[in-house]
């Protein structure tokens, strides 16, 4: 059964912390998230009680590290229902999404290939394929998005082409959160001999996730917005792509063997890119948290936060003064504006209320043309939220005034 | 001006905020001009001001900003425009020294006394000296600090 209330008593950020002298609401999920006991307890055991490094030591206490280690691999492996040996451990999206446009996108594309993506991207998803464009001379072209910023299957198909060598999106979107047919979108891509890059940060966390159903190339996401520590993430990716691309970093840990004329034998994927010791108590902690969510189930988090965006959007629906620009989106991504009163100050208010959102452009500054507005405010949901905290929320868009957000200042 | 007086203050900011003054695009007769876009992800705007004999004849400004921003950089329009480049630079040391809480007479800074209490809310700091920020910058570039 799912039960909120009993939840929540498993994450310290959600028991008595308060901001501005009121209680805490955290309605800032998307950019991260609260962790449990026992992803916090985790990460400290490693430095208490496991102090090694990995795959370096011949004694006890590396060698169990080293398993736990893999273990974390196998879990995100199972998690998105991949192969452990198709799991690259990253410091995070970002990394994962930089690797896969360096090592395959600077080393595959050709001048005038195309690389498709959307307006709807996170920077951490853009910029390192606008590199690879750079760098290759590949074009860069985007789907256009429907007239609610929804990216639709129609859409998609008509941008396809065959000069399109690899689709680079993600599944939700972190400014309007719809969920895109990722399923029917790779095999298209397929038919025309692209591969298919998918940001998972947004999309990982909040729905279950089948890479091989799927039938991605590649999916990059991040551990903290899914309970877990800050600075590690995983690239999926399949095994022959993996074999292909080329490391991001060279060093200690991702070769087998090297000589003095400057030979080099990497050691196969996962391993080559792997270079350098990695954040291991986080790595240890992104195992905790996926067993923790998925101990919930995905289906049951999905359904939740479905239950939560649907409460707050029929409270706030109908006021006048606010801006809704994602009205249909599934996920518990709300993003909207109070008419007149400039995103950041509104989101400064919220904020004197005890609660957490995010105000500006969300790292997708090209969206913003779209939206034909600079700025909006992103409220989150996760799934220890409640609708007590809703409740509260809609309250405090109901009051909010410019001159109340003003007034912050006295 | 009495800052006890919250009222008073918030009209000031409101006043500034929805009806800027010297809020327009510069053109050939401004001799400095500064883009200020890479603070945060949100404020982008742009500062001239025509500085001649060591004297600022000219400043406006012009792009997307909140409330504070608009009203901090509005007021500073107001307050510099005509002074000297001593002067100018004596009032926005004053203006970042109460901004940082500091003990100074406020009296000079006329209506940006308004922003006295902006270290409350502390990450709106950078949006009430975004502006004083770009004019510190042009009056450095017009000594030569700045190359
Ligand atoms: C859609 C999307 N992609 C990529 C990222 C980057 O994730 P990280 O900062 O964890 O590398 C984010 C995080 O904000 C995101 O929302």
């Amino acid at each position: 059964m799912f039960d909120v209330n009993k939840i929540r008593q498993d994450f310290p950020m959600l028991n008595g912390k308060t901001m501005q002298g009121k209680p805490l609401i955290y309605f800032d999920n998307a950019a991260t998230t609260f962790k449990p006991q026992t992803v916090i307890d985790t990460v400290v055991k490693y430095y208490t009680e496991q102090t090694a490094n990995v795959h370096r030591g011949d004694y006890d206490l590396s060698y169990q590290v080293s398993e736990g280690y893999e273990a974390a691999r196998e879990t995100v492996a199972r998690f998105i229902n991949a192969q452990p040996r198709e799991v690259v451990l990253t410091s995070g999206a970002s990394a994962a999404l930089n690797l896969v446009a360096y090592g395959w996108g600077q080393k595959f594309l050709k001048p005038g290939d195309v690389i498709l993506s959307t307006e709807a991207e996170h920077a951490s998803n853009i910029l390192p394929w606008f590199k690879a464009a750079e760098v290759t001379g590949a074009i860069f072209e985007y789907i256009p998005l429907a007239q609610n910023g929804e990216l639709t299957l129609e859409n998609f198909k008509a941008a396809m082409h065959s000069k399109v060598k690899v689709v680079t999106l993600a599944n939700i979107t972190n400014v309007l959160g719809y969920v895109a047919p990722i399923k029917e979108m790779a095999k298209i891509a397929h038919e025309y001999g692209a591969i298919i890059v998918v940001d998972g940060a947004q999309g990982v966390p909040h729905i279950a996730t089948d890479v091989e159903d799927w039938d991605v190339d590649y999916l990059a996401f991040s551990a903290h917005k899914l309970c877990g520590p800050t600075g590690v993430g995983a690239l999926y990716g399949k095994y022959e792509l993996l074999q292909q691309m080329d490391p991001f970093m060279l060093g200690g840990g991702s070769n087998a063997r090297f000589d003095i004329c400057g030979n080099i034998l990497l050691k196969n994927p996962p391993y080559k890119f792997e270079a350098g010791t990695p954040a291991i108590e986080a790595v240890l902690g992104f195992k905790a948290a996926i067993d923790y969510i998925s101990a919930i189930g995905m289906e049951n988090i999905m359904a939740y936060e479905h239950e939560l965006r649907k409460y707050l959007m029929s409270q706030i629906k109908d006021m006048e003064h606010i801006t809704i620009y994602n009205p249909e989106a599934a996920t518990g991504i709300i993003t909207f504006n109070v008419k007149d009163i400039f995103a950041q100050d509104a989101a400064s208010y919220i904020n004197s209320q005890g609660i957490a959102v995010r105000a500006g452009n969300h790292c997708a500054k090209i969206l913003m043309d779209m939206l034909q507005t600079s700025e909006t405010i992103r409220a989150s949901l996760y799934f220890y939220n409640t609708k007590e905290e809703i409740d509260h929320f809609v309250q405090v868009i109901r009051e909010i005034t410019l001159e109340k957000c003003v007034d912050l200042f006295f | 001006m009495d800052i006890t007086d919250p009222m008073l203050l918030r009209q000031i900011i409101m006043d500034h905020y929805q009806y800027p003054r010297n809020k327009h695009a510069g053109d050939a007769h401004h001799n400095h001009m500064i883009h200020m876009a890479s603070e945060s992800c949100i404020d982008d705007i742009k500062v001239w001001a025509t500085i001649e004999n060591d004297k600022i004849t000219d400043i406006c400004f012009d792009g997307v900003a909140c409330t504070i921003s608009t009203a901090s950089t509005s007021i500073l329009t107001e307050l510099l425009k005509g002074k000297s480049i001593e002067e100018a630079r004596t009032l926005i040391d004053r203006y970042f020294d109460m901004i940082d809480l500091k003990n100074v007479d406020l009296e000079p800074l006329e209506e940006a006394i308004a922003f006295y209490q902006v270290g409350k809310q502390a990450n709106r700091i950078k949006c009430a000296t975004i502006g004083w920020n770009a004019m510190k910058q042009i009056i450095e570039e017009s000594e030569g600090k700045h190359d």
